[in-house]
């Protein structure tokens, strides 16, 4: 177990300086050089001179690369090109926000789904399974945009049931400003779910301890929930898992609809206002999440189900 | 009867693999009906490119957020015309002794519209050709939903199909060369793909926006399609190892066929299936995209309509109470999205050649 997790972390030295290289040639060659965009439309040569050497961009690339490498060690980016923040305080106060959306969101989607997609596939190929197919089809086919324009105009502004915008990190406030983004990621994110877990559900129904569990008289419930839930719950965990890093991205537009100061929004304001640092720290942090999550998910592959040997 | 079977058994191995596709798609009757609305759409967008129609789309056509012709004309709307906004052209303003930089082109468009010559387009704000219902309605300048929905469609699925060739392109050569191959251009292309993978793709996608700052259809396909190889490249990879070691590729060694010919004229036509489905689910995901970030403003430039700048202007259209164009933009993307995404699934069945 201990010799599997070291050999998987070393594997993730190679794809995460591969991260950190493709981020720094983006940014530092393609991006050309940012002390124009920083001093502002009345600058001086000597004032362009200045913020080159404050942002280390006068030097040749390799050291340049080298300060990029120990901001990353270090989880130092420097400050905000446009606020003059210290970059981690920003990525460390909106992770906040994100998390308090999403975890609901994901909790709620993964018991609602499974729950739905166990009953559909209980009743496969019923009018009900083919109703519930076609309708998801048909939810899945409207852009997500929509469902958000929509239900914010609907629900907030015409029925006035929530707050249009806005956001508390806890308590009643987190209740009031909430419930509708979740309610409006539930509504995106649940077709697909549902659809997933169906096709999980019914590859572990066909096996062949599903017909011995019901030959020797278990109620239909327990061989659902308990025989064939447990199975499936493997690619369930593994997908929930791997799916949580970018659901912090994924979920931008909610938060830039209703003005939630997550990770999401700061990505896409800082685009707007070419907030470099703040990408690249954004972007590298999300990509460590990525691989980390995606270890935690082979990890817990394995203690779901013990005849995975992890090697 | 025995004889009957094997006569139309050895008909079928005759036909080829795209004859027998095609046979199976004809029997699907939601194949057919998806690649019917598809090539619709196709045709319409060819025929808007060519400038066919749709050609004056921003023409002002009615009055501004004009209802559709079903509705029957706004009331408000009606009233608002019978009391015409008069130019102002007497008051002057006091400058408090500043000097106005556009004074010199206000007083040029001042004479213009005097002598009744106005030239640009805001001079014929208040011609009485300017209806008050449209087929589906008026945006807020008063151009015809209908057509800017056809004009947005053009650039949609025009950056969803040139990405989604350069993705598949790319991907496709990546796939073939590391699976071909294997070694260290196998270990190289795997390690890239570990990177590009590990970030979530819109992330991406939104950090080469940030740092490429120019907008352009150009762009956002080269945008789009470098960073969206990896799920074609994994599918192409996997066959690709599987087809290597196959007889037939061992015989075109024999017979001294070079590495290249063997990948790309031996083994490419036998995944071409899997090519061709990768192709039409990136052309939806792409369209998606594009959608997307050009709604956020990443996108396309703003004398370039898209189903995402018009999205763009809904919100505030739906604060004042005008819904047309978020329904007939968001239909026509479901619509559009749907069928490609049945096509797909229809193609995915008819080309599997595991399937009898």
């Amino acid at each position: 177990m201990a010799a599997y997790l070291i050999r998987r972390l070393v594997q993730m030295v190679p794809t995460l300086l591969g991260v950190i290289l493709l981020v720094f040639l983006l940014f530092n060659w393609v991006g050309g050089d940012p002390a124009y965009v920083l001093a502002g439309k009345f600058s001086n040569p000597d004032d362009i001179a200045n913020i080159r050497r404050q942002l280390g961009v006068d030097q040749p690339l390799y050291i340049q690369f080298g300060i990029f490498l120990r901001q990353v060690l270090t989880f130092d980016y420097g400050l905000s090109w446009s606020t003059q923040e210290p970059v981690s305080h920003i990525f460390l106060t909106r992770l906040g926000p994100s998390i308090a959306l999403l975890l609901p969101m994901l909790i709620l989607e993964t018991l609602i789904g499974v729950a739905i997609a166990l009953a559909v596939a209980y009743v496969r190929d019923s009018w009900i399974d083919r109703a519930l197919t076609l309708s998801t089809t048909a939810a899945m086919s409207i852009s997500l945009l929509i469902y958000i324009i929509v239900g914010q105009y609907f629900f907030a502004f015409v029925l006035g049931w929530f707050p249009v915008q806005g956001w508390a990190n806890h308590g009643e406030g987190w209740v009031r400003y909430a419930v509708l983004p979740i309610l409006l990621g539930l509504a995106v994110s649940i077709a697909p779910a549902i659809r997933l877990y169906r096709t999980f559900i019914l590859d572990e129904m066909g096996q062949d301890y599903v017909r011995t569990a019901r030959a020797k008289g278990l109620s239909e419930t327990r061989v659902m929930w308990v025989h064939v839930l447990r199975n499936a719950s493997i690619p369930i965990i593994t997908n929930v898992l791997s799916s949580l890093p970018g659901l912090l991205i994924g979920a931008f537009l909610l938060e830039r609809f209703f003005s939630i100061p997550g990770i999401g929004r700061e990505v896409i304001m800082a685009v707007e206002r070419s907030d470099f640092p703040v990408i690249k720290a954004i972007t590298v942090s999300v990509a460590i999440a990525t691989m980390v999550f995606n270890l935690l998910a082979d990890l817990a592959y394995q203690w779901v189900d013990p005849r995975v040997k992890l090697s | 009867m025995e004889s009957t079977r094997m006569e139309s058994a050895r008909m079928d191995s005759a036909r080829s693999l795209s004859a027998i596709a095609w046979g199976r798609l004809r029997r699907n009757r939601v194949g057919v009906v998806s690649l019917v609305v598809v090539a619709l759409f196709l045709l319409a967008l060819l025929a808007s490119a060519c400038g066919l129609i749709a050609q004056d789309w921003d023409r002002q056509y009615a009055l501004s957020f004009a209802p559709p012709t079903f509705m029957g004309a706004s009331q408000q709307a009606l009233q608002e015309e019978s009391s015409a906004w008069a130019p102002d052209t007497g008051t002057q303003l006091d400058m408090y002794g500043l000097h106005d930089p556009l004074q010199p082109v206000l007083d040029q468009l001042r004479i213009q519209q005097a002598q009744g010559s106005g030239s640009f387009k805001g001079a014929n704000e208040n011609t009485p050709e300017r209806s008050a219902t449209l087929v589906l309605g008026a945006d807020k300048w008063g151009r015809s939903i209908a057509l800017k929905v056809m004009k947005g469609a053009e650039t949609s699925v025009l950056v969803g199909i040139a990405s989604a060739l350069l993705a598949t392109a790319i991907g496709t050569l990546f796939g073939a060369f590391a699976g071909y191959l294997g070694g260290w251009v196998d270990a190289l292309i795997e390690w890239l793909y570990g990177v590009f993978t590990a970030i979530p793709y819109l992330l991406l996608v939104f950090a080469i926006a940030a740092v490429l700052q120019q907008k352009g259809v150009f762009t956002i396909i080269l945008i789009l399609g470098l960073t969206g190889w990896t799920g074609v490249y994994r599918l192409i990879r996997a066959e690709y190892l599987k087809h290597k070691v196959r007889e037939y590729v061992l015989a075109a060694e024999a017979i001294g066929a070079s590495h290249t010919r063997r990948m790309f004229v031996h083994i490419l036509p036998n995944v071409s299936h899997v090519i061709l489905v990768q192709l039409s689910q990136q052309v939806v995901n792409f369209i998606k995209a594009e959608v997307i970030l050009s709604f956020l403003g990443f996108g396309v430039p703003v004398d370039v309509v898209s189903w995402g700048s018009i999205l763009n202007e809904t919100p505030n259209e739906l604060i004042l109470g005008y819904g047309w164009q978020l329904i007939t933009c968001g239909l026509a993307m479901a619509i559009l999205v749907t069928a490609f995404a049945m096509l797909t699934d229809a193609l995915r069945d008819a080309l599997d050649p595991r399937l009898k």
